[in-house]
């Protein structure tokens, strides 16, 4: 248990001494030991419950349950001074009606809110734990450099680099409570912080774009948060048949019917949370804060927080009309948000769209629920969480060095940042292409529905949405990949420093593809043979193969040796026209042209103005759905 | 553990390429012929493939030659995959995998010509993917299981369960093997191209590695349609032939359409896949 709360307490010990820590080298030289300790402690917690099932601890309860309805009802007064500040009423009304709900909670159901066990760590924890514990600290230690950078090229953002490294750590924190709470009020509690923390990187800049999607993301996830209280108020109406706010005991529970209803709100939290349609925007609106943020959001934290809890509850979802409607929206947000992927061409939004699609499969897996689709989803928020998180901090690398993050300018990067060229492929690699990570499940997934009544639908919906997904992925690495000529390398003069963390995750995505098996048989399968009995796993001849495909793609490059240098070196076929290899051609009236490529975008027919509010209708109707269908099975 | 799968593995890889030559040689037979021509010797696609490797070595930048390597090693290997009897999903999961390596290989010339080949070639890749996926998934619910060695073996009459899974195939199957009026991104014809579209900076021995890399691809995809009438060999085989057969005359009574069409055409093809299927997974439900 010491090892859960050091992992819990730790991050706040730091955020509390980088609040005055001013010196970059100084809060650089913090940060990676805080870093190294919490990637210590997260593969220390792997070591040591990775082989013992589900284990509960007591913990202290009375006394911390005080301070954190304390702390929940300081953070409403936060919202409401902010909310009044930027005169954002909505915010307001949200924290008051969650505020009134927990007082409502915390006297009329006092007895009922007990948990024997508040804290419990089990194998689906603990890959919770790592990914937060190393991608989580590697993400803090590369914003390091990143920041200071960024305030070198943004000298208009006040410099609030403490508040902000105090809410990264905080924010792990919170991420690391969530994952290892059996008491839900508590989950509860590192739920809203979350959101808090969010709302505050989120809006860091300042600016009024910055402010106004900051509340955004606020708005939509008190939302979210106002139905988990809504569903802890139910929980302990109904403490002796559903368990109450015992974790364990409300999963265990035989009454489906009774324990439906808060599955399908604290899913409705998971839903704003991960991000999934209508809620989608408050995702791409977080894009302004500065990349470290986005990478944070998108891997690690926050919207993980809201897969995490879908799979958990998916044994509930399982075989219920209402858990088919909750994996239907995710279903329909993977393929709407896909498709709009096509049409952007800024790297940050694709990445955004993609994390949306990817959280939507997930979703999907876990509404569903049977065992193998819950196989699949917890793979893909592993490979989920280091691909993107390597798509990120190498976007935002990039960025600083070019000036640009749209994908257009990337062209020829393999010239000028090669290194960074190939761990960016490695990235999208990840994504979309067998035998990388995301594709096996995408693949698990597809068989996994085949056997589930109607999982036609999910089927039909995963073609095209893979096939668009194969497009947006394609389109970028061919930018990246294309061989400018006459352009200069400008890798070097970049801080030395963050390349350190982007160089471990790359090692992460090869090693979580490479080790995927034991990944799979030492963790995913026995937790999920542990809740259903059965568990999926792939034919080890397929894992052979996968692996053949493997190594075949890191021997390929040898062949470079192969062909001769002394092939002749010809400019791109123009036209018949006299060219120069850098794409200039004698134009006519002896003028010297260039010729210029650009990706197709197809906005007439996968823009975000045509796709967006059909998706999102859809959405809507079918998370009501999954609440009317709830409430018809009581 | 039997060796079997070995053996399917190995007479692909050995025996694609003469089986994809000599279907490419009879093709631009019969397509001569329909253009009242009287056409190339048999053995043409040979010769061409054995010129190309004669040729001088020119490139745009060295790493072309890396890409088309890989296009090439790796339809060699998901066709084996496929021959071997290996999962269906899987196989055709690499099919992208080794589409995608071409793709890149005609972005990293970056020439303007290959670029719109490269765009066209990843959307017909957007246009196939719903459906041959559908086919697999359509090929497992009548057969219950994904791996080819099972299918290939099955008594039941699969084409009876899948008309329209079939007929969603066979739209696709177009654009797989390159056809009008799909050949968006390359074609055969000199008609349809001022310039090779995707292959338009590939000369010499790497050209040579696309065209045998389209054989091998030719063969996996006559083996696809097989699986749809493996319950009786000899049907099989008959189906097969007369499947290339009205691919060989579409191509030949149609010009090439715009990629919108394209796109559309296979899409909707997945469309009548997915009813199919639909209809299909109603009549098991009910028990029929």
């Amino acid at each position: 248990m010491q090892t859960l709360l050091f992992l819990i307490l730790f991050p706040i010990l730091v955020a509390c001494l980088l609040l005055f820590v001013k010196r970059t080298a100084l809060r650089y030289a913090v940060v990676a030991l805080s870093a190294l300790a919490i990637g210590g402690a997260s593969i220390y917690l792997l070591i040591r419950y990775a082989f013992e099932g589900a284990v509960y601890f007591a913990a202290p309860s009375e006394a911390v349950g005080l301070a954190m309805v304390a702390i929940e009802m300081g953070l409403a007064l936060f919202i409401i001074y902010m909310g009044a500040k930027f005169r954002n009423y909505l915010a307001i009304v949200l924290a008051v009606i969650q505020a009134a709900l927990v007082v409502y909670l915390e006297t009329t159901f006092s007895g009922n809110l007990h948990a024997v066990n508040n804290l419990f760590i089990d194998q689906f924890s603990i890959i919770m734990a790592l990914i937060i514990g190393l991608i989580g600290s590697l993400i803090a230690v590369y914003a390091v450099r990143y920041m200071e950078t960024y305030h070198h090229h943004h000298p208009e953002v006040r410099d609030r680099q403490r508040m902000f490294f105090f809410v990264i750590f905080a924010f792990l924190a919170a991420m690391f409570g969530l994952v290892f709470s059996n008491n839900l009020m508590w989950l509860f509690f590192f739920w809203e912080v979350t959101t808090i923390s969010s709302f505050l990187l989120i809006g860091y800049s300042e600016t009024e774009e910055a402010t106004r999607n900051a509340f955004r993301a606020l708005v939509m996830n008190l939302l979210g948060g106002v139905a988990f209280v809504v569903a802890l108020v139910f929980l302990a109406a109904t403490e002796t048949t559903s368990g109450g706010v015992d974790l364990a005991r409300v999963l265990a529970s035989g009454e489906t019917a009774v324990v439906l209803i808060p599955a399908v709100l604290i899913g409705f939290a998971g839903i704003t949370k991960a991000a999934l349609m209508p809620f989608s925007s408050w995702l791409l609106g977080a894009m302004v804060a500065p990349t470290p943020v986005s990478a944070l959001l998108h891997s690690s934290t926050m919207v993980k927080a809201g897969v995490y809890i879908l799979v958990r509850f998916s044994p509930v979802f399982a075989g219920t009309f209402a858990g088919f409607s909750v994996g239907l929206v995710g279903a329909v947000t993977f393929v709407v948000a896909s498709a709009i992927a096509i049409s952007q061409s800024d790297a940050k939004s694709v990445l955004a769209y993609s994390t949306i699609a990817n959280l939507g499969l997930i979703a999907a897996c876990a509404g569903v629920g049977t065992y193998m689709l819950v196989w699949a989803a917890i793979l893909l928020i592993i490979f989920h969480a280091v691909a993107k998180a390597l798509l990120f901090l190498g976007t935002g690398a990039i960025e600083h060095r070019t000036g640009s993050r749209n994908i257009e300018d990337m062209e020829g990067l393999i010239v000028r940042m090669p290194r960074m060229a190939v761990m960016m492929f490695i990235g999208i690699a990840g994504m979309f292409l067998a035998p990388f990570g995301m594709l096996i499940s995408k693949w698990a997934a597809i068989e996994a529905f085949v056997q589930v009544p109607f999982g036609l639908v999910f089927i039909a919906i995963l073609a095209y949405g893979s096939a668009v997904t194969v497009f947006f992925w394609a389109k970028w690495m061919g930018k990246l990949v294309a061989v400018t000529r006459n352009r200069e390398r400008v890798e070097k003069g970049f801080f030395e420093e963050p390349w350190a963390p982007l160089y471990i995750i790359t090692g992460l995505v090869i090693a979580a593809v490479a080790l995927f098996p034991v990944i799979s048989s030492a963790l995913i399968e026995p937790y999920v043979l542990g809740i259903y009995g059965a568990t999926a796993r792939l034919g080890e001849a397929n894992v052979a193969i996968m692996l053949l495909m493997m190594a075949l793609l890191l021997i390929l490059p040898v062949s470079f040796l192969l062909f001769k240098r002394t092939a002749r070196h010809l400019p791109a076929y123009m036209g018949g026209r006299t060219a120069t290899p850098d794409l200039h051609f004698a134009g006519s009236l002896g003028l010297t042209r260039e010729a210029q490529t650009r990706n197709y975008y197809l906005n007439e027919y996968f823009g975000e103005a045509k796709l967006f509010r059909p998706g999102a209708a859809v959405c809507i109707v079918l998370i009501l759905a999954s609440w009317i269908l709830a409430g018809v099975a009581l | 553990m039997t060796w079997t799968w070995l053996i399917g593995a190995v007479l692909f890889l050995i025996l694609a390429p003469i089986a994809g030559g000599l279907i490419a040689g009879i093709d631009r037979k019969i397509t001569a012929r329909m253009q009242g021509r009287v056409g190339p010797p048999l053995l043409q696609p040979f010769y061409d493939v054995g010129k190309l490797f004669e040729k001088e070595r020119a490139v745009v930048t060295t790493a072309q030659n890396f890409y088309v390597l890989a296009y090439l090693i790796f339809i060699a290997v998901s066709g084996a995959l496929f021959f071997a009897g290996g999962d269906l999903l899987l196989v055709i999961f690499a099919f992208t995998l080794a589409h995608v390596f071409l793709v890149l290989g005609a972005y990293a010339v970056h020439s303007p010509y290959s670029h719109i080949g490269a765009e066209r070639e990843l959307i017909q890749l957007m246009a196939y993917e719903p459906m041959i996926i559908l086919a697999a998934v359509g090929l497992y619910m009548v057969t219950n299981s994904f791996y080819v060695a099972d299918i290939a073996v099955t008594t039941v009459p699969a084409i009876l369960y899948l008309p329209g899974v079939f007929l969603g195939f066979a739209t696709i199957l177009t654009i797989k093997l390159r056809k009008s009026p799909f050949d968006i991104s390359t074609s055969h014809h000199a008609h349809q191209e001022i310039v090779k579209g995707i292959t338009t900076e590939f000369s010499g021995s790497t050209l040579a590695q696309v065209e045998i890399a389209h054989w091998y691809e030719n063969v996996f995809l006559l083996g696809f349609i097989f699986l749809f009438f493996a319950w009786n060999p000899v049907i099989g085989i008959i189906a097969v032939v007369v499947t290339y057969l009205a691919e060989i005359f579409v191509d030949n009574v149609t010009a090439r359409v715009r990629w919108q069409a394209a796109l559309k055409s296979g899409w909707l093809a997945a469309v009548l896949g997915i009813a199919n299927l639909a209809i299909l997974s109603y009549m098991m439900l009910g028990g029929v």
